[in-house]
């Protein structure tokens, strides 16, 4: 019925943080794998934003990659519109695909070459997409790029350092929107940003999406700020999904007690005095994740099936979510 | 300003932090003027380069060459600090002011065990023995909520994780009782669940031990958390100090309006954020008058040339010509 863009199903990647092979065989260790993401399931539909919330370490940084494919799956696949990204053979439709997404890094000051200037930064999704075939071309667009991220045309002459970081950013999202492509991932574009800053670069960001009609996949650790952007949120512990839902719906009855606590951890700006019991214990090594649900040693409602098996995303009230607690209804549904 | 009976534990009058480069002077700090009364928590906010830190840094006399303190005063207790010998003020340093800095992992010394060095700051500022050292160092590994503190004293930093090390530095900076802590943001390197925690150990520590914190941070959510009263900085000089409820509800500055409106909220439902244009200005090109007058919407041409001082509004001391008598002078000029 609804318009899918993307679709991820059963997505996992694992690292080997093996220690290396001689010292496998004087000290008799194993093989190490770190599961950093361990099958998630999503899908975006056209013209909306989901974002993926969770603390670090969690995979959601690791599941953008994924996405945009700067690392292969190790199990499960992604489809868009339909095509399944993993397995295409024939390399123009795969570079024709991957050219209709673009992604935005965290850190402005990393994410762009600082020998380059910003004429040529911008200029590259344009130059490798061969959209025009005269310099002169290549430059109006770049100008109308500049101009509508909120720079001057004239800033193409100059070098990455002479910005500060919020216009780094912008430097970064003209990059990215230079190409007309219709889905982007952006990687926590505002947390390396001050607060006023991350305002107007947050509503650049939505602007774009309505002249445009853009996509997006947010990843962020904020989640007042994914409040403010997205339609739907995943939040993520340890490599997986454990609630899946509508952003009203997360912020009004949040299900997975994680994300009950999430919610609860932040920092109260309406100054209700409103005391908080902060999560307890931290969040587990992902080399050595615990049995059955990962959130089980940090979570007050667990019990011994939640020690053993591993809870699947399940369909509960229009919201999806991994937990034995909500699926046999122990816990008492106050938000 | 305050005219409270009580003698201010740290008063900090006028102080200007400079930096000399070959072409002139950097001002990172800029008549700044504030009080710390015993107990209580003062918030320092402010974007990147609004000179937060560099005051938290002047207090305990630890600001990195070339930046040295051009001219006011810190007072301890009524007492100066700030033209102190080197040995002195080391020995106040960790016996009266505490620090915690923001990355719990580069204020260890990785190659000495914890219980090492909390014994070993103990033993700085105190009289003890060894033995009754290492005692309070379990006594105060358990106080910031450690567990199994016993075995733990012989762990390395790198075995903690981030928020246990963070705990471990609040451990070392209560090490000998001091009467004011600097925290030069303590929670931004922290996910939100721990940072929640960290939040929560703080109050508590400085209600059971009456300590005073000077709270340096970019983070609003933490300080209408946490503190008591709130300076907001700009540009090196104060825009607004006052309760942080009457800060963060009722802002009266306009930069402060700005940045309060320009912070997502969780439940509003919101289209745009408030946004202020532009940047904070470089230290090298600060503008003329109002620091703040090429963001702000409500300046007038006073504002361009005159200084703006702190003026008390309701509860709060203002930096804004807004609330002069005399205004912004736009009245003469017209509103366009």
């Amino acid at each position: 019925m609804s318009d899918m863009l993307l679709k991820a199903k059963g997505i996992a990647r694992y690292f080997d943080v093996s220690p290396p092979f001689l010292n496998r065989v004087i000290e008799g260790s194993r093989r190490q794998v770190v599961k950093a993401v361990d099958g998630v399931d999503f899908e975006i539909e056209r013209g909306k934003t989901l974002s993926l919330v969770g603390e670090s370490g969690c995979g959601k940084s690791t599941v953008a990659r994924l996405v945009v494919g700067l690392y292969e799956p190790t199990d499960g696949h992604i489809e868009y519109e339909g095509v399944n990204l993993t397995d295409l053979n024939d390399r123009k439709e795969e570079a024709d695909l991957r050219g209709r997404m673009q992604m935005i890094f965290q850190d402005p000051y990393a994410s762009l070459n600082p020998r380059w200037r910003v004429s040529d930064i911008v200029a590259e999704p344009i130059r490798h997409k061969k959209m025009f075939d005269n310099k002169e071309d290549v430059v109006q667009r770049v100008g109308e790029m500049l101009t509508q991220v909120g720079l001057s045309p004239a800033d193409g002459e100059k070098f990455p350092h002479e910005f500060s970081g919020g216009q780094r950013q912008r430097i970064s999202i003209a990059r990215a929107l230079a190409g007309k492509p219709e889905f982007l991932v952006c990687d926590e574009p505002t947390s390396a940003l001050d607060v006023s800053v991350q305002a107007q670069i947050l509503n650049l960001m939505k602007d774009l999406q309505e002249e445009f009609g853009l996509t997006y996949l947010f990843i962020s650790h904020d989640l007042a700020v994914v409040d403010h952007v997205s339609d739907n949120i995943g939040v993520m512990y340890l490599g997986r999904i454990c609630e899946l839902t509508e952003t009203k719906e997360l912020f009004s009855n949040p299900r997975h007690p994680y994300s009950r606590f999430l919610l609860d951890a932040i920092p109260d700006l309406e100054m209700t005095g409103r005391q908080r019991i902060p999560v307890a214990g931290e969040v587990p090594s992902p080399i050595n994740p615990p049995s059955g649900c990962t959130f089980h040693p940090r979570c007050p409602f667990a019990n011994d099936r939640c020690k053993q098996e591993v809870p699947e995303l399940r369909d509960v009230g229009g919201t999806r979510v991994a937990c034995h607690g909500v699926e046999e209804n122990r816990l008492e549904s106050t938000g | 300003m305050n005219t409270d009976t009580k003698q201010p534990l740290l008063e900090i009058r006028e102080l200007r932090v400079e930096f000399p480069t070959r072409r002139g002077s950097l001002i990172a700090v800029d008549g700044v003027s504030m009080e710390i009364f015993p107990g209580e928590v003062l918030g320092v906010v402010g974007e990147s380069g609004a000179g937060k830190s560099m005051t938290g840094n002047a207090v305990i006399g630890l600001l990195e060459p070339p930046g040295r303190i051009e001219s006011g005063e810190i007072l301890l207790e009524g007492e100066r600090i700030d033209n102190l010998p080197y040995e002195k003020m080391r020995k106040i340093r960790g016996r009266h002011i505490g620090a915690i800095f923001q990355d719990p992992l580069t204020s260890l010394n990785p190659l000495y065990t914890v219980g090492q060095q909390l014994v070993e700051t103990i033993q700085t500022h105190m009289n003890v023995s060894e033995k009754e050292a290492e005692k309070r160092s379990i006594d105060l590994l358990e106080e910031v909520g450690i567990p199994s503190a016993k075995e733990r004293i012989h762990h390395y930093p790198h075995q903690f994780s981030g928020g246990m090390r963070q705990r471990v530095v609040i451990a070392l900076a209560l090490c000998a009782g001091p009467r004011l802590i600097i925290a030069d943001e303590p929670t931004t390197a922290l996910d939100v669940s721990i940072q929640a925690q960290i939040i929560t150990l703080i109050k508590k520590l400085c209600r059971e031990h009456g300590t005073a914190v000077m709270l340096v941070t970019h983070d609003m959510g933490v300080i209408a958390e946490t503190a008591d009263r709130v300076a907001v900085m700009y540009a090196g000089r104060i825009a607004e100090i006052g309760p942080v409820a009457e800060v963060v509800k009722n802002a009266n500055h306009p930069y402060t309006h700005g940045l309060m409106g320009s912070i997502p909220k969780v439940g509003h439902e919101t289209e745009r954020l408030t946004q202020i244009d532009g940047s904070m200005p470089r230290l090298t090109a600060i503008p003329t008058g109002c620091a703040f007058n090429p963001r702000c919407t409500e300046k007038g041409p006073r504002c361009m040339k005159e200084r703006p001082i702190l003026e008390p509004v309701g509860n709060s001391f203002v930096a804004c010509w807004k609330f002069d008598p005399q205004g912004t002078g736009a009245e003469s000029e017209g509103s366009t």
